[in-house]
């Protein structure tokens, strides 16, 4: 097995939601905390695309957001490249880290600062690593990597305002590989773009994959997008993963009943007539989630078991599920 | 054939600006059989939605009907009165829109806004009303509508939110349902349980469906015929299963093309480069013809109507006899 350039050990955060002191004290209203994300554990091998899909609220992009450094695990660890994030991140040594892994979020809009040019945008993490001395070297920094993505050189003078959204997604993305990252983390790149917009943007993150030998980590809610882009895809659900194999696998055998309910939701574009079994049910609410595996309400292959102990994550011949139905046997 | 129930006659949606007029819907037509299901797909900007709103009257100022128009059983309702239209929607008419939370009145319970809707249409007593809403919102699946029906939009959730707006558009049996991006706001999981809630509702109150989505997944599921949009114009209008299997429009091929889809694997998605023009600065002829890669000489000044193509209707000029004889 070759070296992973990330690896995620049992990482989870808690957000406090409870009510303001006052309330808690006057109305002896509880402390309230949402896990939302429970213990997640995964590797992503150098020049691979993990892909994190589940539906809202499921703890995804705060997975994202716990992987960069925007939030602050509050348990478990993320190793990149060998070292702990948590302490490489409090050490001198930080700014390397944040050189080597950026992010691209969903929002092209609410991403870019709309008073500033494209060539303040794009050249911000360029001056701030020192990548850059002088304007003239700047300007051309910038402009290259506008190249890369498929917009003007010409554009640097542009303000955001004046561009479509996949092109600023482009912009977006341009930013993040000014400081040359080796791990980009993409928080839902295109689920604000129309379906032909998301395929130029789509068909540009895979080039220059391949052209940089970037490492992505991809987080969509689009199964479809997902099996596009990724090499190997995680299930989430209300914060844990529940199913975690090679795309291949995932789609032509999905194993827990979680991710086979997600595909057969999907609606079918070719209207192949693929026998599809009716959803049930709701996402719960996960300030109170149910006891056992978070599924099994809506599982039509629950028992007992299910309802009291928590399946963690195993391996199966080279596929991670946690479900009791799978590893008992019950469900091929 | 049957009478359409609804007909759409070159129908010209525009904005007054200062700079001009802004032609958001360009000379339209379509109809829609009783009991049918017309999706109408298109990218963020082409027209879709304000057609829909046209439709049912309730375009937002500056926006009006220029010229056109709009036939619910042979009757003219676009030209009516505020008041005689307000009468039509909802009991006629009704409508669905993507956001479930500004279509509900947080103030009010669901069931008072069920009642209101039920007695302002129909001829009912208090009572009568009330087992007709907690009806409604049994035949849409929220369990439990006796209980309910006394609860507030927020103590419901996303997909349960849309399951009353949908009971609120069937409340006074309307013969026709516009359903504006019904599903977007809401998971996979819950999409399919909605859509397939929906298909079932209209067939059974024999309602027809005009359904705006960009989701071409939605539409093949859902949809008898499809009209496919793009700057303010139906570029391509055919049965669901030959637009989605054999498109003809160079815009519709490649919208197909660039969609991922579950079945196959392809290395790069078919893109269509650039993007859809504003409307200050839509291009002469074909509007499509920037980004085509079939683009030839007459797509650049003359206008393409729709043309008999395969088994849909393109407004192409490449299937035009006079184009195909010289090729």
């Amino acid at each position: 097995m070759s070296a992973a350039l990330v690896e995620v050990q049992d990482l989870a955060k808690t957000f406090d939601v409870s009510a303001p002191w006052l309330n808690r004290v006057v109305e002896r209203k509880p402390r309230q905390f949402v896990h939302a994300v429970d213990g997640v554990s995964f590797r992503i091998e150098r020049g691979k695309t993990l892909a994190l899909v589940g539906e809202s609220g499921c703890g995804k992009s705060t997975v994202a957001r716990l992987l960069v450094g925007l939030y602050g695990p509050t348990r478990g660890t993320v190793r990149f490249d060998g070292q702990d994030t948590r302490t490489t991140l409090n050490s001198d040594a930080a700014r390397t880290l944040h050189r080597r892994m950026q992010m691209i979020f969903q929002d092209p809009y609410a991403s870019l600062n709309p008073r500033w040019k494209v060539l303040d945008i794009v050249g911000e993490p360029l001056r701030e690593h020192g990548m850059a001395s002088g304007s003239d070297e700047l300007k051309a920094k910038v402009a290259d990597l506008l190249l890369s993505v498929g917009l003007a050189a010409a554009d640097v003078e542009k303000f955001p305002h004046q561009f479509s959204g996949g092109q600023r997604q482009r912009i977006s993305i341009a930013r993040a590989l000014a400081t040359q990252p080796e791990f980009l983390v993409c928080d839902e790149p295109t689920s604000a773009l129309d379906v032909s917009v998301q395929a130029q943007v789509l068909n540009i993150m895979k080039d220059l994959q391949r052209e940089r030998g970037l490492t992505y980590l991809f987080i969509s809610h689009n199964l479809a997008v997902v099996r596009h882009v990724a090499d190997e895809v995680g299930v989430m659900y209300l914060g844990r993963l529940v199913e975690v194999s090679p795309k291949t696998e995932l789609f032509a055998r999905p194993r827990h009943p979680y991710t086979r309910m997600l595909l057969d939701a999907i609606p079918d574009i070719h209207m192949s007539g693929r026998a599809r079994t009716p959803v049930q049910g709701e996402v719960p609410n996960p300030l109170k989630p149910p006891s056992g595996c978070a599924f099994h309400p809506r599982c039509p292959h629950a028992n007992a078991r299910c309802s009291t102990e928590r399946p963690a994550l195993k391996t199966f011949a080279g596929i991670q599920v946690a479900c009791h139905a799978v590893e008992e046997g019950r469900i091929g | 054939m049957t009478a359409p129930l609804l007909e759409v006659k070159n129908l010209r949606v525009e904005f007054p600006t200062r700079r001009g007029n802004l032609l958001a819907i360009d000379d339209i037509s379509f109809e829609i059989a009783p009991g049918e299901i017309l999706g109408v797909v298109g990218e963020s900007g082409a027209g879709k939605s304000l057609t829909g709103a046209a439709i049912i009257g309730l375009l937002e100022p500056p926006g009006r009907i220029a010229a056109g128009q709009v036939l619910l059983e042979g009757k003219r309702i676009d030209n009516l009165p505020y008041e005689q239209m307000r009468a039509i929607r909802g009991r006629q008419i009704g409508a669905i829109f993507q956001d479930p939370l500004t279509s509900l009145n947080p103030l009010y319970t669901v069931g008072r806004q069920l009642i209101e809707t039920i007695r302002t249409h129909l001829p009912v007593n208090e009572s009568d009303a009330r087992a007709r809403a907690i009806k409604l919102l049994q035949e849409t699946g929220i369990p439990a509508a006796e209980a309910r029906i006394d609860m507030y939009p927020h103590q419901f959730s996303g997909g349960m939110r849309q399951r009353v707006v949908i009971a609120l558009a069937l409340a006074a049996e309307p013969k026709l349902i516009v359903a504006d991006e019904p599903t977007t706001a809401l998971d996979v999981s819950i999409q399919a349980q909605i859509i397939s809630l929906l298909k079932r509702l209209c067939k059974e109150h024999g309602a027809a469906v005009m359904l705006v989505t960009h989701d071409m997944g939605v539409i093949a599921e859902t949809c008898d015929r499809v009209a496919v949009m793009y700057a303010g114009r139906i570029v391509e209008v055919g049965p669901v299963a030959a637009v989605i299997h054999q498109p003809q429009h160079p815009y519709t091929i490649g919208l197909m093309g660039s969609i991922p889809v579950m079945d196959e694997d392809r290395e790069r998605l078919l893109q269509i480069d650039g993007s859809m023009p504003r409307l200050n600065s839509i291009p002469a002829g074909c509007a499509f013809n920037p980004r085509c890669p079939q683009a030839f000489d007459r797509c650049r000044v003359e206008r393409p109507n729709l043309l008999p193509a395969g088994a849909t209707h393109a407004a192409c000029w490449l299937h035009d006899t006079a184009t195909r004889k010289a090729a």
